[in-house]
């Protein structure tokens, strides 16, 4: 085809010589160009979800435990909280800010919902990217550790539980995430994240064992109800067994039902805003 | 693509359409049935809320029908989403476009979500940025263009996949003049390459230069649906002659005296005085029966024998406008 031709759309170039195409690869095209997006702005995406975890591990592992104001072996029940905070946190900012700017002022997700795979998978594609970028996230916490508290809690044994729990705890922020951004409307997402995130991070058992607040029962009932805090308790139990924790396959029973029902929630509300 | 392969069958089949939204008391489409022919670039011509966008956005698969079928390039629409998707390119309203890729980029993934193969894609690509007077600026990002260029990419972008049918949802709206011709000139070079199209318009302008058939929509119910010229030639006997009278000084009577007068020439039906702020005296408009220039001398002497005098004479032909107002009693905007 020479340039200046005129191509229609039943013009030059026909297109009925398509390869055969599934849905599948349209997610994964889809998928590619949230990577393409990502990568090309990489150090800027690092210091993004990189700066909050690492002034949490600087303050409260480091200066308060140098200081005295903390015990050393609080770094044990700090670091694995920290890895669950950044992976559920960083899930649910990856989803829920571009889905409420997407469907709303730039429509940019248009051109997706209208290419040829089902609605869902869309969301779905969204949770996953969302994931990847968590689990980078997430990922980035253990060379930080390392640098910032000189050694961090680790058994190689358990390795792959504390890999799939993070999974786990990425899927779970994303999915938390799509049900933010597909129910909330425009104009109250700054006080919806307010109103959400403070109590989300500070209730998530990330900076404290659950089981040691057996005095402080409502904070445990409150705490308990936050799917974080399973995430943070798995990768307690997992790489620091001698703080109290609670049961690890507790955690993962309930962390993957939470999924699931967020899953289904975020789906309903996703589909609800994409058709009318 | 598929005009050969379906044998000449309709572009777009609708039939018994219905939509109506939850928590609203009557319905947006109100059983709407029409074709669309292979080829045809066909005009949905109506005011806001008329239930253009939503006959589009089923078309489209954006909304699930109350009741009824609706057919893209042979499939139903409903049925099979997924496969509808592939059929058809969508031009919005509003920019849609990729705000964190540039021009060249927007129509690259679009044709991968679409599962175009490279090369193809490539090709594509920069045969359509050149068609489309993009070709200079293919690195640029959207938010840099003006919005007869954004409409510009839109369009550009839809064709990457090569849809059997292309939908462009009010896609003048917002244009200069120059931009709007130039965005004109574009659907007619698509409708030579046999490409069919499915315009929604509130301006009849558009809806006349551009569709070879227009359908007319009010109320989710469609009023008419014909070629521009037969759709006017139902009004033959509308021609009209519009003056401006400027009065008497010291005239009395806001021109009904005058009008009396002129409702007695033989050969007119109907006189009306128009509401226009921004004329100095009286505008009026003369339905006539037949031809309205011959009108124009004994209207002029009526005028100066109730002392005022004519400064401007209109003559008018029917247009889609009239078609309008005719078909629905009020005006289009």
């Amino acid at each position: 085809m020479t340039t200046g031709e005129r191509v229609g759309a039943a013009g030059p170039g026909a297109l009925d010589r398509l390869p055969a195409w599934g849905p599948w690869r349209t997610g994964l095209a889809i998928l590619r160009r949230d990577l393409f997006v990502t990568l090309r702005e990489f150090p800027i995406f690092l210091a993004q979800v990189t700066l909050q975890p690492l002034f949490l591990l600087f303050v409260f592992g480091k200066v308060l435990t140098e200081l005295g104001y903390a015990r050393p072996d609080y770094q044990l029940v700090l670091f694995p909280g920290l890895v669950a905070l950044a992976a559920v946190l960083t899930g649910l900012q990856s989803t829920a800010l571009p889905l409420v700017i997407e469907f709303s002022y730039s429509n940019e997700i248009e051109d997706r919902l209208l290419a040829p795979l089902p609605i869902g998978a869309v969301a779905v594609e969204k949770v996953v990217f969302a994931a990847m970028r968590a689990f980078v996230a997430a990922a980035v916490m253990f060379p930080l550790g390392v640098w910032i508290l000189g050694s961090i809690p680790w058994t190689a044994s358990t390795f792959p539980a504390v890999l799939a729990m993070t999974v786990l705890g990425c899927l779970l922020g994303a999915a938390m995430g799509l049900i933010l951004g597909t129910y909330v409307p425009p104009n109250r997402i700054n006080v919806t994240f307010a109103l959400v995130l403070t109590p989300l991070i500070f209730t998530g058992s990330s900076q404290y064992p659950w089981p040691s607040l057996s005095h402080l029962r409502w904070f445990q009932v409150v705490s308990a109800c936050n799917p974080m805090t399973y995430v943070s308790e798995g990768l307690r139990g997992l790489m620091s067994p001698s703080i109290p924790h609670i049961p690890t396959w507790v955690c993962f029973v309930v962390a993957v039902a939470s999924l699931v029902v967020l899953m289904i929630v975020g789906m309903i509300g996703f589909i609800r805003r994409a058709l009318g | 693509m598929d005009g050969g392969l379906r044998g000449g069958a309709p572009a777009v089949v609708v039939a018994e359409l219905a939509k109506r939204y939850p928590k609203s008391p009557t319905e947006a489409l109100a059983g709407v049935t029409f074709e669309v022919e292979d080829g045809e670039v066909f005009g949905f011509l109506g005011p806001n809320g008329a239930g253009k966008s939503t006959t589009i956005g089923i078309l489209t698969t954006r909304i699930r029908p109350t009741r009824g079928r609706a057919m893209v390039a042979g499939v139903d629409v409903a049925a099979d989403p997924v496969a509808a998707r592939r059929v058809l390119g969508v031009v919005p309203q509003q920019n849609n476009l990729d705000r964190s890729l540039s021009v060249r980029q927007n129509l690259l993934f679009h044709a991968s979500y679409h599962g175009v193969p490279t090369g193809l894609r490539n090709r594509r690509a920069d045969a359509l940025l050149e068609q489309f007077g993009l070709a200079d600026r293919p690195n640029g990002r959207p938010d840099d263009f003006s919005g007869g260029q954004i409409q510009r990419m839109m369009i550009a972008r839809a064709l990457m996949h090569a849809p059997a049918v292309l939908f462009l949802d009010e896609p003048s709206t917002g244009l200069d003049p120059a931009a709007r011709l130039f965005l004109w000139e574009k659907v007619a070079e698509l409708q030579s390459t046999g490409t069919t199209v499915v315009i929604t318009t509130h301006d009849m302008d558009e809806a006349a230069t551009l569709s070879d058939r227009v359908a007319i929509i009010d109320h989710g119910t469609l009023l008419a649906l014909d070629t521009p010229t037969a759709l006017v030639r139902g009004m033959a006997g509308e021609r009209t002659l519009d003056c401006t009278v400027e009065p008497a000084v010291g005239a009395v009577d806001a021109g009904t005296t005058l009008l009396a007068d002129i409702g007695r020439l033989a050969g007119v039906r109907e006189t009306e005085q128009l509401e226009d702020p921004t004329v100095n005296g009286w505008r009026i408009r003369i339905h006539v029966e037949g031809e309205p220039a011959p009108f124009v001398a004994p209207v002029a002497q009526s005028v100066s024998a109730a002392g005022a005098r004519l400064t401007d004479v209109r003559l008018g032909e029917p247009n889609l406008e009239d078609v309008f107002i005719h078909l629905t009693g009020r005006a289009l905007r």
